[in-house]
């Protein structure tokens, strides 16, 4: 299983529920990793990066995040910080995305 | 105790009022984000890692029934089900939405709580001893003095925007269970030559990334001019205080770098000032004022009973489970024929201070039954029972036992203090509840724990330190190494009246080599101590660390890698390794973790 | 610029004429319409020309930093009795505590007017804010 470095994507929180959520395609903010944005180049970083700072009115503290992508196109946070953001407490998985199924979002390529 | 007046009313309701304007003004964008954080913070909102967070305030650690069962409430209704008890004395809801959040304070406000001041650069929710007006070695009460404290501070117009957050505590004992010595400000109650009741001021205490005891910078302060002199102390720090880098804004560096003399004749002057002033909204506390908050905290109307109860003595010798929980969580009463009971919210294996809406609710019903209506909570994230009667041991027992909360530990290894860590906090670096979980299943046998004795063990989940890692007898930190957590251990700290910063041992432990570390910290003190009297302190205390050293890093554990030349073996670089070291590390526990 | 008080905006132009500390301690300029410092100034300098200072404008950089509010509570505390004023970033949520004390009005800019108009001002201008202290 090969891995393409230095993917990133820009994540934040929802501004009225808090949750995570990932900059996507068309400007949209969505809670699927899978649908994020991919981001290869620092000039594609700067853009999205200005782009999610137009949205103070719908998230908050917006941030790049770096994914690995698998030969299917699955992408995985790579910090176990983004990790357990993604997918809600360890301790808990009856709790956070990890109990909502959503982790079995395919990937749709952007 | 105390409960809210005509003004207490007044003013969180319009807090209320205010926040559910600030709210409609972040989301009309009156209010920038920068702009609106630190009024939600004020309010006890967070911003973490999966959604927002609210901390509500439970002042000096004292709620009664009604409180208990309407963050139950809040609990079921607009979270998950369950709340989570700090270090702070506070509750913590992890799951809160931002439009629900005026409703939430609304229904504080209905059973005289708040969220107010609970977070943000002002002065935090006051703290005491949690066994306040029950407690057999207490000199005075401390919470009449919190709650004047309480007051005081709350919206104060002058200390809502200072360098950093400001904590105070208080205690009444000469035992201190309320680590004064670690707060911004500690207060001691004392009394001078000609016994008059007053306080010792400490200042500059605190544990995050620079931990430091606080020092006494007024021996002794006579209990009118409290407020001016914590006014005048609060005024130098606002002014002088550094605002150029956050993890330098504490009283403590301003303390440490000005020398305390300088800081000491700053705030005398300031003092003088203040009492010279001719209407300031401080000046002296009146003797009437001390009095009209003291009745609040009158003794409740104990019974006149004997100390001993032929049916507690008929339990005790009939049930064991029993008998062990009495004696780890039983402690003396100051009244004849009382105990104060300690809940432990450390069932093993379980979050340490995680609480379900159930339980709460089983805990209020207890309390109204069998406590005179009033809980505690510890910093030790356990709820104490303050005045239940030595007969009815037997009963409040069994009704613990059917809400899972009769766990006999306080005080034991499996009674660990952990913040919640990289599972819900943004400031983490490293987890800390499942550290917690992994050890108490470790030791779950109640046998094993109670061979090994008396020992705190404190973790925190980043240098911040609300797990207390500075002054556990084994702190564990949470750190990041090279994409991974690593675990850093100190040893001999102390969180009591004799406070110590624990001495870091030496590197850091990857995730799973955390229990085993531990495992080999208490072989050691097991095979050290002269008898089972001596505590792991004491014999960390009379042997000093090396012994202990030698045992956390053995030469003939974990190949070339490990040991105080190069730590643990270590993933490779690159994220792909780190990630199957994690998922490794995952198949360790018994969590359900990192899958997709 | 406006000027917030309990009434609400004043607009006026004397805001060009506030003197420096520096200019008032070397004799550069007549205090009379007005003295503007820094939040760090130590108010003890100015206690001998309290009856010449027509006005004390006090700056704050950034509404998350609160030492122009101790600042005014020491220039209280020291006999001003002139007017005092809060100029810079502060924010409607913070125009209780700014008077509470010690300030008499606040002075933001343009900018800000326009993102908190003159109706999130008044709407806390009367809102007492610290209830428990007045009690006390």
């Amino acid at each position: 299983m090969s891995k393409t470095p230095a993917l990133q994507v820009v994540t934040a929180n929802d501004l009225l529920n808090g949750d995570v959520v990932f900059l996507s395609s068309g400007g949209c903010w969505r809670r699927e990793l899978q649908h994020a944005t991919l981001v290869r180049t620092s000039g594609d970083a700067d853009f999205l990066m200005a782009q999610a700072a137009q949205h103070e009115a719908y998230v908050v503290g917006p941030y790049l995040a770096e994914v690995t992508q698998d030969d299917a196109g699955r992408l995985e946070p790579v910090h176990y910080r983004e990790r357990i953001r993604t997918l809600g407490p360890s301790n808990r998985p009856d709790l956070g995305r990890q109990a909502e199924g959503l982790a079995e979002v395919a990937h749709v390529p952007l | 105790m105390y409960r809210y007046d005509e003004f207490d009313d007044r003013f969180v309701r319009e807090r209320v009022a205010s926040f559910r304007s600030q709210v409609e003004r972040r989301l009309s964008g009156a209010l920038t984000e920068d702009e609106f954080k630190p009024l939600r913070l004020q309010n006890g909102l967070y911003l973490q890692l999966h959604a927002y967070m609210l901390r509500v305030a439970i002042p000096y650690g004292t709620l009664n029934s009604p409180q208990m069962l309407q963050l139950a409430m809040i609990a079921e209704r607009w979270d998950k089900g369950y709340g989570h008890f700090t270090t702070r004395q506070n509750i913590q809801f992890n799951w809160p939405k931002l439009q629900d959040v005026p409703a939430i304070l609304e229904a504080l406000a209905d059973v005289g709580m708040h969220a107010i001041q609970t977070s943000g650069n002002c002065i935090r929710n006051v703290t005491a001893d949690h066994f306040a007006g029950a407690a057999a070695d207490e000199i005075e009460d401390p919470r009449p003095t919190a709650e004047i404290l309480r007051q005081w501070s709350s919206g104060h117009p002058e200390f809502a925007f200072l360098p950093r957050k400001f904590k105070i505590a208080v205690t009444g004992s000469p035992n201190d269970r309320a680590v004064t010595k670690a707060h911004d400000i500690g207060l001691r109650m004392v009394r001078n030559a000609a016994g008059e009741p007053g306080y010792e001021v400490i200042v500059g205490g605190g544990l995050g990334r620079t931990p430091m005891i606080g020092k006494v910078i007024r021996e002794f302060l006579p209990k009118a001019d409290l407020l001016a002199y914590l006014e005048s102390v609060l005024r130098v720090y606002n002014l002088y205080g550094r605002r150029d880098n956050k993890y330098k804004a504490r009283i403590k560096i301003l303390v440490h770098e000005s020398k305390l003399e300088t800081i000491r004749a700053e705030v005398e002057a300031e003092f003088e000032r203040l009492m010279a002033e001719e209407a300031g909204p401080t000046r002296a506390l009146s003797a009437a004022e001390v009095a009209r908050i003291e009745a609040y905290f009158a003794p409740p109307a104990f019974d006149d009973l004997p100390d001993s109860d032929a049916g507690l003595e008929a339990a005790l010798a009939a049930d064991q489970d029993f008998r062990a929980w009495v004696k780890t969580n039983i402690v003396a009463h100051r009244q004849s024929g009382y105990r104060i009971v300690t809940v432990s919210i450390k069932p093993i294996g379980k979050a340490p201070g995680d609480a379900s809406a159930d339980q709460m609710r089983a805990l209020a019903d207890i309390a109204e039954r069998y406590s005179l209506g009033e809980l505690r909570v510890s910093h030790e994230q356990n709820i104490v029972l303050p005045h239940v009667r030595a007969a009815d041991l037997p009963e409040v027992f069994a009704c613990l036992q059917k809400a899972d909360l009769a766990t006999a530990n306080i005080g034991l290894i499996t009674d660990i203090i952990a913040c919640p860590g990289m599972d819900y906090c943004a400031l983490a670096t490293a987890r800390s509840i499942p550290v917690a979980q992994d050890i108490a299943n470790h030791f779950n046998s109640p046998a094993l724990a109670a061979e090994i004795g008396k020992l705190q063990i404190k973790i925190s989940g980043c240098i911040n330190a609300c797990g207390h890692h500075h002054v556990g007898h084994i702190g564990i930190l949470g750190l990041e190494k090279g994409g991974i957590e690593s675990y850093q251990i100190t040893l001999g700290g102390d969180a009591t009246e004799t406070t110590a910063i624990g001495e870091r041992a030496g590197p850091g432990f990857a995730y799973d080599e955390v229990v085993p570390a531990v495992r080999r910290l208490v072989d050691a003190y097991l095979a050290l101590r002269t008898d089972a009297n001596e505590t792991f302190l004491q014999t960390y205390r009379r042997l000093g660390a090396a012994p202990f050293k030698a045992a956390l890093y053995p030469a003939d554990i974990g190949g070339s890698g490990s040991g105080a030349g190069g730590g643990w073996p270590k993933a490779k670089a690159g994220p792909s390794l780190s990630a199957s070291a994690q998922v490794q590390q995952a198949a360790h526990s018994q969590y359900v973790f990192y899958h997709f | 610029m406006p000027i917030v008080t309990d009434s609400g905006f004043v607009f006026a132009d004397e805001t060009d004429a506030l003197l420096s500390l520096d200019a008032m301690l070397s004799g550069g300029g007549d205090p009379a319409g007005g003295l503007e410092i820094a939040n760090d100034t130590d108010p003890r300098d100015l206690v001998p020309h309290f009856e010449a200072v027509g006005l004390i404008a006090v700056t704050f950089p950034n509404f998350a930093d609160g030492r122009g509010f101790s600042l005014a509570r020491r220039l209280r505390a020291l006999g001003y009795k002139g007017r005092l004023r809060a100029k810079g970033h502060v924010i409607s949520d913070q125009y209780p505590m700014a008077r509470a004390c010690g300030f008499d009005e606040v002075e933001i800019d343009e900018t800000l007017a326009a993102r908190q108009p003159e109706q999130h001002w008044l709407a806390v201008a009367t809102r007492s804010g610290h209830a428990l202290q007045a009690r006390a």
